[in-house]
């Protein structure tokens, strides 16, 4: 039932057979085989110690539940055609906005379908989202109290705020979202000297030293020769992907990467082939084949072949399987364009993401790009690489020629977030963030698990989803958190699959062990309450992953 | 005939006894075989020859991929930037010289504004730097809430929205309203944001000539003939043209009455970027609408970044609720990216206050511009491509010596020259291979309320210099 077996099913083809006893290590418990893997793993020497990777837990539901998710979108189908025809006889006011006369008689702007699901559905729950804030997005924060008259077609600000909320939906990974202002003092520096704009573009007269100090620290943070940033995380991959593939090459991507991922390979004109979320078995058969029947019609060669992977899979919490793809990549010959956005700084015992989690030389992969808008709590994107690949980017990347470049105190933020982490600011403060990070992380989790709810991804995953399955529960439960003064992120369909509605935690380090407690317990009961405890895997023991000697050895 | 019947079937089953063994047996692989060939495909869609594990791992081991990205030239034009030290305000420190600005698209002069950098600093102290969330999740703050609303009334429309990233703004505005089968009318001189949100909504693109309203109205004609032929197809093939206000490529206005009335006539809608117009044209800045003195509600969406004259970061949409709306679930830029820092937002805020507490700017910049255009005429070698009121002009070769490199390796000589002598200018940069319609090579002069007679006198004088040194 959970959907882990893959790692075993690979056997007999060729790739498998080396990393096959690696796998097993791996899935046994913490630190048996360490050493083994270590003595594997020898020539990772200057890079810490390969970590044993936990498992990408995918329990799936109950078949009950699966029934009465299909029969509650039924449901609430049923009464939106209802409604709507109580709309078109008049019977019920229609709130929506509606066309201008003069263009009653153009083409209609949106389809019906589209336009049926956000009136019907989406309109029902939508005040659990784009709620107003008017605080730091840290640890807690305020929320802007909304009422509705017309049962959220329109929002009321009442002016009153809910003070101090626990905020579980922030990507605030390493706290650097705060406004302590010591710690922004160089930032503030740089407001009073360069102002917030830069008012050109990199290859005009945008390109400030600041930024080229930025890209230079980003390379020594990541180990590798040279970085590129650019002003927002999402163009970072939808602008700089056209300018690495095109026409007559492959680009082979997980099928729960980031729309912006898939915007840009869209964009590149290459032939895009989508492989079952990290599954080994299916990108080896991609490859093979790829390779072996080359282009579609005209069989001529591809040009060269892209594998896009995410660090962590933002909406799934589980970790890429990059020592598996890595081998896959050297064996095929094929590139990788690794997007870390949610595991920059959140995950590796020094904060240097996936590579160095898993102890590989970041070298090895050929494109590493990344955000400043998560761990770091700024703006915008890099990405970085040998020297070669980011020298042709300045040269060719979309956004290095159209697009104005980053605001200088942004960029004095990311500065200062990288060195707290790396220690160069003097203080063991970056370190101690990214341990609590996994200390937190890890005890959530395992303490959501115990309750029985079902939980995706992996243990090291600071992206915590926990599923609810059915539409109904998915408003009763925002609104039920925040009443009890906690912020949680949910997503139903269309951007998780139709029965698999969640919420998503956020894990930060600078939440308290009194505030994990405070949400643990609100959880508790509410999933008692509005029945979310459907895992039938309850584990009953207690295990020690949160031990504070624990992490100590880790790092 | 009945009788004779019998006696054949009777024969028959007779001549089955009496038949050898080896006989029946070949009767009834016969009978399989014709069996199997009738329940069998009796031809194969393709002649497959499925490759052995070997020859593929030897096709594996052949086959050798392009590098991942060819080599650049250490002395490629576009790898080594200018770099500039210190703000790139009025006075700019490029590669160690200080200058005038020409370049920066701070027409307003508000990246220096005190004002500004103290409502950015309050913020700072009160939000921190970064929102760590999309808009959906957290990310929006009151400030957004409040840009939102001062943006869409200085505009005069019903709302606004706004993006984290000016290029992102328009690119995810026409993919959320035009999709696989609809068409979209533009302009050859697009700029590029345009053409990438064009290729995003995969809809048809027709380009009509630069300005040219008898191409455009051949083209919905044809389009109008079209539609006669499949009517039913036509009821639900959106159309849209994609027009710039001041085109940043030409530096020339789009001639929006022409547009409006094309628009009624055709029933198409009209999505204008103003990028280069907001904060610029008309009496109180509010682009070429207000320049022309179109009713804005003609106008379906406008859109504009926050990173030109409002010296800010970000982009934003405005125009009807019932247009502007859907972007909020639909625009990619907008849901699935970080917003605004909020600090940011709070700056562009005070420069909207800037603005509309003094619509002199305004005028002040138009003289400028006119200024600029008139001191630049008669620079041998070069001409001079836009309008006298646009703030950001080209000077283009006007005689080219049929060489795209050598041409910009002169324009940059001029440049280069103007820099030595403390006059920062620019050469417009573009991706030669990516552009629909590459545009000329060119110099790129900006211009700006801060710039005073005298300097741009010297800046003009600076220029025929070099043109008549580099160019003769």
């Amino acid at each position: 039932m959970i959907r882990t077996d893959e790692h075993h099913s690979c056997k007999g083809t060729p790739m498998c057979h080396s990393d096959q006893k690696q796998l097993q290590s791996n899935s046994m418990k913490n630190g048996y085989h360490k050493k083994e893997k270590v003595q594997k793993n020898g020539k990772g020497d200057g890079f810490h110690q390969p970590r044993v990777r936990g498992e990408d837990s995918f329990e799936e539901a109950p078949m009950y539940v699966a029934v009465l998710t299909y029969m509650g979108y039924g449901i609430v189908i049923l009464f939106g055609y209802f409604r709507d025809f109580l709309r078109a006889v008049g019977f019920e006011k229609c709130h929506q906005a509606q066309e201008r006369e003069e263009q009653k008689d153009f083409v209609p702007l949106y389809q019906d379908f589209e336009n049926f699901y956000k009136r019907n559905l989406y309109t029902r729950v939508r005040d659990n989202w784009n709620r107003p804030i008017c605080s730091l997005p840290g640890p807690v924060f305020d929320v802007m109290e909304r009422v509705s008259d017309d049962y959220n077609w329109t929002f009321r600000l009442t002016g009153r705020t809910i003070e101090n909320v626990i905020n579980m939906g922030s990507y605030n990974y390493l706290g650097f979202a705060e406004n302590n202002v010591d710690f922004l003092k160089t930032v503030a520096e740089e407001t009073r000297q360069y102002g917030v704009g830069v008012c050109s573009t990199r290859q005009e007269l945008g390109n400030l030293s600041t930024h080229e100090k930025l890209e230079r620290l980003v390379a020594e943070f990541l180990g590798v020769e040279s970085a590129m940033a650019f002003g927002m995380g999402f163009a970072t991959n939808s602008m700089n992907i056209p300018a690495l593939v095109g026409k007559g090459c492959l680009i082979l991507s997980d099928e729960l990467n980031h729309t912006s991922l898939i915007l840009g390979a869209r964009l590149s004109g290459a032939t895009i082939r989508v492989f079952k979320h990290n599954n080994m078995q299916s990108l080896e058969k991609m490859l093979k084949d790829a390779i072996c029947s080359g282009q579609p019609r005209t069989h001529r060669a591809w040009k060269k072949i892209l594998i896009m992977v995410e660090g962590i899979y933002s909406m799934e919490g589980s970790l890429v399987r990059l020592p598996e793809i890595l081998a896959l990549k050297k064996k095929y010959k094929a590139y990788l364009y690794l997007d870390e956005a949610h595991s920059i700084g959140a995950v590796g015992p020094t904060g240097r993401g996936v590579t160095e989690y898993f102890g590989v030389d970041p070298n090895e992969v050929d494109v590493l790009m990344g955000t400043f808008t998560k761990s770091f709590g700024a703006a915008g994107g890099y990405i970085a690489g040998k020297k070669e690949l980011v020298d042709y980017l300045r040269s060719h990347s979309h956004s290095a020629v159209y697009a104005t470049a980053m605001s200088p105190p942004v960029v004095e933020q990311i500065i200062r977030a990288i060195k707290c982490i790396m220690g160069v600011d003097g203080t063991t403060e970056g370190q101690r963030r990214v341990r609590q990070l996994a200390e937190n992380t890890r005890y959530l989790r395992s303490r959501l698990k115990e309750m029985g709810f079902i939980i995706y991804g992996n243990q090291d995953s600071p992206v915590v989803p926990l599923l609810l399955y059915l539409p109904g529960k998915v408003g009763a439960f925002s609104r039920a958190m925040l009443k009890r003064k906690i912020g949680v992120v949910v997503v139903g369909f269309p951007a998780t699959p139709i029965t698999e509605a969640r919420a998503r935690f956020c894990v930060s380090a600078a939440h308290t062990r009194e505030m994990l407690d405070k949400v643990l317990q609100s959880l508790d009961e509410l999933g008692d309450d509005i029945k979310l405890k459907f895992s039938r895997h309850r584990s009953s023991y207690r295990p020690e992953l949160y031990d504070e000697t624990d992490f100590e050895l880790d790092s | 005939m009945a009788s004779g019947q019998q006696w054949v079937l009777v024969e028959m089953v007779q001549a089955f006894y009496e038949a050898p063994a080896y006989h029946l047996i070949l009767e009834g692989i016969l009978i399989l075989w014709i069996i199997r060939l009738l329940f069998s495909k009796t031809y194969k869609l393709q002649e497959r020859s499925d490759l052995t594990e070997k020859e593929k791992e030897e096709l594996i081991e052949e086959w050798q991929p392009e590098p991942l990205v060819p080599p650049v030239s250490k002395d490629h034009p576009s790898l080594n930037y200018d770099v500039v030290t210190g703000p790139p305000s009025h006075k700019i420190i490029v590669n160690g010289k200080e200058c005038i600005n020409f370049a920066s698209f701070n027409f307003l002069g508000l990246l220096d504004s005190e004002r500004v950098k103290l409502k950015a600093l309050s913020s700072l102290k009160k939000y921190g730097v970064g929102t760590c969330g999309p808009r959906g999740f957290y990310g929006t703050f009151d400030v957004h809430l409040e840009l939102e609303e001062r943006l869409a009334k200085f505009m005069g429309t019903e709302e606004a929205i706004i993006y984290s990233y000016g290029f992102a703004t328009i690119a995810s505005a026409i993919p959320a309203y035009s999709k696989r089968g609809d068409i979209i009318f533009v302009d050859e001189a697009a700029c590029f944001s345009i053409q990438k949100g064009l290729q995003a909504s995969r809809s048809f693109i027709k380009y009509f000539k630069h300005n040219d309203m008898e191409d455009l109205e051949r083209l919905l004609k044809e389009q109008e003939i079209e539609d006669q032929k499949n009517p039913r197809k036509a009821k639900v093939i959106r159309r849209f043209i994609v027009v710039e206000g001041l085109y940043i490529n030409t530096a020339d206005l789009c001639p929006l009455p022409q547009l409006v009335k094309l628009k009624y006539r055709y029933k198409v809608r009209i999505f204008l970027e103003e990028s280069m117009s907001f904060g610029v044209l008309g009496e109180h800045g509010r682009g070429v609408t207000e320049h022309f003195g179109v009713n804005i509600d003609d106008i379906d969406l406008i859109s504009a970044n926050m990173e030109n004259a409002l010296a800010s970061i970000g982009g934003f949409c405005c125009g009807r609720s019932f247009v502007i709306d859907h972007q909020r679930l639909s625009g990619q830029g907008y849901c699935f990216s970080a917003s605004l820092p909020p600090m940011l937002a709070a700056a562009a805020i005070e420069a909207l206050n800037i603005m509309e507490e003094d619509p002199g700017l305004f005028r002040v910049l138009r003289d400028k511009c006119k200024h600029v255009h008139k001191a630049l005429q008669g620079t041998p070698g070069l001409k001079v491509i836009g309008e006298p009121l646009a703030p950001a002009l080209h000077l283009q070769l006007e005689n080219s010596s049929g060489s795209r490199t050598d041409d910009l390796k002169l324009l940059r000589a001029i440049v280069d020259y103007s820099l030595d002598r403390q006059i920062a200018l620019t050469l417009a940069r573009y991706l030669d291979k990516e552009e629909r319609f590459l545009p000329p090579p060119s110099i790129r002069v900006v211009v700006t309320v801060e710039q005073t007679q005298d300097e741009i006198q010297t800046a003009a004088q600076c220029i025929r210099e070099a043109a008549l040194k580099i160019l003769k």
